[in-house]
């Protein structure tokens, strides 16, 4: 096994030794099925999709996954066990990438486990499950896309709050480049600009996953998004591991 | 052949003070380095280096060949590191967090079990081996921390107080142990217990405020008819003033 998976694994069983897990999973769970059921009106619009479902989980992550990426290097630092993972014999980047796909894995436990939803759909219509298995693709790129960014973030800072506060921050940004406020008050004063919001917006790209749509360029945004952000937090942990 | 262990002109700056200057030495297969020093004087800063955790500022850090630097993983795999603290994970039971360190330095299956079973024995684990690490005591903590090092019995050891906490039983098992291994490893330990170091070590360093002041044997450091506390307060006290 990889030391990247090595690492992974034992993440995973930590997130489920402290209460983080079943926290996260319930409050995701909870708010997930509640605005799906009433902002969402996923009955009384007689359609037998998940689109309410998939419009709010981007906007959940905003705020779940940096509650999720603030403690990742923050807790190593506390109790000093940073200084234990990176004086074992494995590349700094395998102890980034398993803390990573640690994380990622648990979004994905997550995600699955709202598959009442789906259930629900399938027993009162006839959806299209092609189309909601890309939505379910979508949620977990952008889950990767934010734990990626939060993760670097997270090595940036001692301090947890900070953490918090500047991922969802960030997160946001990229969460509502796209949006046409944003771009429309671009459009009129600098063009270029809105045409890079547009290029960098998550909810963009994540809106084309949920009508059924896997594009290559979609897939290949949200790695290069991923890989860029685990390199940043390799780079940032190098330099700021022993402060 | 080198020594197992190089230190080159070994120098670590924190934002306007020098807390390791300019520090030299090497350590032999069969030699247990005792690295002692006032608070603050650089004896961890020192072993984080050449660990390979901290970057150096300036200097060199090799074990067994490889610098510390430039090829960590080829330097890591040789050696065994107990942190200041010990620091361990605390969620995890004594056998899984050694059978995590164990599997990262590439053993599976019935290896990885002998030799987590070894390192349990070597330090007294057995007792405690599925109890979460955080409901031991300090001692035994520390012992994990140590089993942790011993796991893959390294060429080259470095621990940063090993002896902190433990009872007075603990204490000369370690001790024991220290001296059977000496003689196919190098050895470097920090300690506060200067009768710890007549005891194990045949070589001692004192550094104060980030400097070696002194590079000699125990008994060499005891002949002129002073304790080794006398000579430690001495050379330390000397310094600070
Ligand atoms: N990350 C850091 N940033 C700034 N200063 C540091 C840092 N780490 C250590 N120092 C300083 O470097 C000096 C040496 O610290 P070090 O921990 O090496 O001492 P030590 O010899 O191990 O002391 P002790 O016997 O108390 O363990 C101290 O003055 C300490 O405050
Ligand atoms: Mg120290």
């Amino acid at each position: 096994m990889a030391p990247a998976l090595i690492v992974a694994r034992r993440e995973l069983a930590g997130y489920f030794a402290t209460p983080v897990a079943y926290v996260f999973i319930v409050i995701f769970l909870v708010l997930a099925g509640a605005l799906t059921f009433t902002l969402g009106n996923f009955f009384g619009r007689g359609q037998a999709d998940l689109i309410p479902f998939f419009s709010f989980v981007p906007w959940l992550f905003l705020f779940l996954v940096p509650a999720l990426t603030m403690r990742l290097w923050a807790e190593e630092r506390r109790l000093g066990t940073i200084e234990l993972l990176l004086t074992l014999p494995l590349p700094q980047w395998q102890a980034v990438a398993g803390k990573f796909l640690a994380a990622w894995a648990f979004c994905g436990i997550a995600l699955a486990l709202t598959f009442p939803l789906w259930i629900t759909v399938n027993v009162l219509g006839a959806p299209d499950n092609g189309v909601i298995l890309s939505g379910y693709v979508g949620c977990l790129l952008v889950a990767g896309a934010y734990l990626a960014l939060g993760a670097a973030v997270s090595a940036l800072t001692k301090n947890q709050v900070v953490a918090f506060v500047l991922a969802v921050a960030l997160c946001f940004v990229f969460a509502a480049a796209g949006s046409p406020v944003v771009t429309e008050f671009l459009d009129t004063r600098i063009p270029q600009l809105a045409e890079i919001a547009r290029a960098v917006s998550v909810a963009d790209r994540f809106g084309g996953f949920t009508r059924g749509v896997i594009s290559a360029r979609d897939i290949l945004f949200f790695a290069s998004f991923m890989g860029f952000f685990l390199f940043v937090n390799a780079v940032v942990l190098d330099h700021r591991k022993a402060d | 052949m080198a020594a197992l262990i190089e230190i080159e002109r070994l120098t670590k700056r924190f934002s306007g003070f020098t807390a390791v200057d300019d520090v030299s030495f090497t350590v032999d297969r069969g030699e247990v380095l005792g690295f002692l020093g006032p608070n603050g004087a650089g004896k961890s800063t020192t072993m984080r280096m050449l660990a390979g955790f901290m970057p150096p500022s300036a200097g060199t850090a090799r074990i067994c060949g490889a610098d510390v630097v430039d090829q960590p993983v080829a330097a890591k795999r040789n050696l065994g590191f107990l942190p200041e603290g010990a620091p361990t994970y605390p969620e995890m039971s004594v056998t899984g967090f050694l059978a995590f360190t164990g599997r990262i330095r590439g053993f599976r299956g019935s290896e990885l079990a002998d030799r987590v079973a070894h390192a349990m024995a070597l330090t007294q684990l057995e007792g405690v081996r599925l109890q979460p690490i955080e409901t031991l005591s300090k001692g035994f903590k520390r012992r994990v921390g140590l089993a942790q090092a011993l796991l893959h019995d390294p060429p080259v050891l470095v621990l940063d107080e090993p002896t902190d906490g433990l009872d007075p039983n603990q204490k000369h098992e370690v001790r024991e142990l220290i001296r059977r291994m000496a003689p196919e490893k190098a050895i470097v330990i920090s300690t506060h217990i200067l009768e710890e170091v007549g005891a194990v070590c045949t070589r001692a360093i004192i550094i104060a405020r980030g400097r070696v002041v002194v590079d000699a044997a125990p008994t060499v450091l005891e002949q002129s008819g002073r304790t080794l506390e006398e000579v430690f307060r001495g050379l330390t006290l000397g310094e600070a003033a």
